[in-house]
């Protein structure tokens, strides 16, 4: 038993279809308990109103939109190194799930800008960066559509994606480097005692792990339609030889 | 490779002006950003390290795909390929094909264009010192753009597309220097960190390009 039988399109397709009810379910379940639990039975900060529960939606959805693209990184490694199809199709499954969650930090980010920092927008490091990630998803899947061969745009989009990461991690700095911030520093971080307070903690929790099994299920669901889409062109293909 | 060298060079004066374009169009963007925002000296004076800056990077970019499509519409980058120099020294020598061509010749117009937008004095020098440190990046990044679509039709747009996120961190540290040149600040900082962009991208990109480049040959 190694982890590389899920390697294999048929067995990854067999595992998954079990495995998905579950990872729906539960991460339907832990989104409402906690969505409904973080904005309907957490006290409002004393500063920020209700406005703070804004947090629930964005703080997970940037934790995967970076996540997503590490996921792609790894998945565009195992590809390099071993080849497996499944891999790079996780890998372009996982794009465009990470470029809407990106997208989704910066909406709900600018929705709680407009009231507490009196602007949509500035020309904040997390906010730039997160714009320029963004725009790296959009070259990343651009690049996936544009080349016919599957094989070669599996390649040449895993070799995007590294090259990315390194940009992407310069760009991060870069932009510090260039502006002072406006956003608050990191809210949650693991060499801190207690980073919030825990009656925000703990819905907040909730609602990361619904958008992390949401995000495996999507891309579980998006790498079987892929695998499912190639076969079907694949007998396409060889019903017309014959 | 010094041959391969001198060949592109020779290519890229005499073959149909790919030489000259770059710079009439960072001559046609500095025009322009006037008409954009008004022509306040003051104004113009504080903007111009930063349109310099993306005048010559948008010049850099708008080159980028004659680096590689041209060789790879009439087949003779599968003649290279199977010749004995390694890919990465063909990618690098086109890299260094293309500063000489686009990157220098822009190096050396800014301090003329920057009259036209009335760059301060102080200016002159590190805008011209920048560039110089910055465009062999924007030159080796582009050749990494250029080798990934090149197979692809009508892929100019998708490289621009590809390349302008990477161009960034490049983009910061430069514009950087030369505004803090224009202030009279210290430079040193972004101008190490712009150098250290410069040399790593060098170093390291050009196996990234050439992996690409056999991969679209195979």
């Amino acid at each position: 038993m190694s982890l590389w039988e899920y390697a294999n399109p048929v067995k990854f397709i067999r595992t998954t279809d079990k495995v998905l009810p579950w990872v729906w379910t539960l991460a339907g379940l832990c989104l409402v308990t906690g969505l409904v639990w973080g904005f309907f039975f957490t006290p409002n900060d004393f500063r920020q109103g209700s406005t703070v529960k804004i947090i629930y939606i964005h703080v997970p959805s940037a934790l995967m939109a970076i996540n997503a693209w590490l996921m792609m990184l790894v998945a565009s490694l195992i590809w390099i190194v071993r080849r497996h199809h499944v891999s790079a199709l996780a890998a372009r499954a996982a794009a465009p799930v990470g470029a809407v969650m990106t997208v989704i930090a910066l909406a709900t980010g600018a929705f709680w800008g407009q009231p507490m920092w009196g602007t949509w927008w500035a020309w904040d490091p997390r906010l730039t960066s997160f714009l320029i990630l963004f725009l790296f998803y959009l070259g990343y899947m651009a690049l996936w559509e544009a080349i016919e061969n599957d094989d070669t745009a599996a390649d040449l989009t895993s070799i995007l994606c590294l090259v990315g990461s390194v940009f992407a991690i310069l760009s991060r700095y870069a932009v510090n480097f260039w502006n002072q911030g406006l956003h608050q520093g990191a809210t949650l971080s693991l060499d801190k005692e207690e980073n919030i307070s825990d009656v925000f903690w703990f819905p907040l929790l909730v609602c990361i792990a619904g958008f992390v099994l949401l995000f495996i299920a999507l891309v579980f669901l998006r790498t079987q339609t892929e695998i499912r889409a190639r076969r079907t062109r694949a007998l396409l293909a060889r019903e017309g030889q014959a | 490779m010094r041959t391969l060298l001198i060949r592109d060079l020779m290519l890229a004066v005499r073959a149909g002006g790919g030489f000259g374009l770059g710079l009439a169009f960072f001559l046609i963007v500095t025009v322009l950003v006037p008409f954009g925002v008004g022509p306040q000296t003051e104004l113009l004076s504080r903007i111009a390290p930063g349109i310099l800056w993306i005048g010559a990077l948008l010049a850099c970019l708008l080159s980028l795909d004659r680096i590689l499509a041209l060789d790879w519409e009439d087949g003779s980058l599968d003649l290279l390929a199977t010749a004995p120099l390694p890919m990465e020294g063909i990618v690098t020598i086109k890299a260094l094909a293309h500063w000489i061509t686009t990157g220098l010749p822009l190096v050396l117009a800014a301090p003329v264009l920057g009259v036209l937008l009335s760059l301060p004095i102080p200016a002159y020098q590190w805008v011209v010192i920048s560039l110089a440190v910055g465009t062999p990046a924007l030159s080796v990044i582009g050749t990494f753009g250029a080798a990934l679509t090149v197979g692809i039709k009508r892929g100019g747009l998708l490289m621009s597309l590809l390349v302008l996120p990477l161009y960034v961190p490049t983009l910061i540290f430069g514009a950087e220097v030369a505004r803090r040149g224009a202030e009279g600040l210290t430079v040193q900082t972004p101008l190490l960190l712009l150098a250290g962009i410069s040399f790593g991208v060098m170093a390291l990109l050009p196996f990234a390009s050439a992996a690409v480049l056999r991969i679209n040959l195979r």
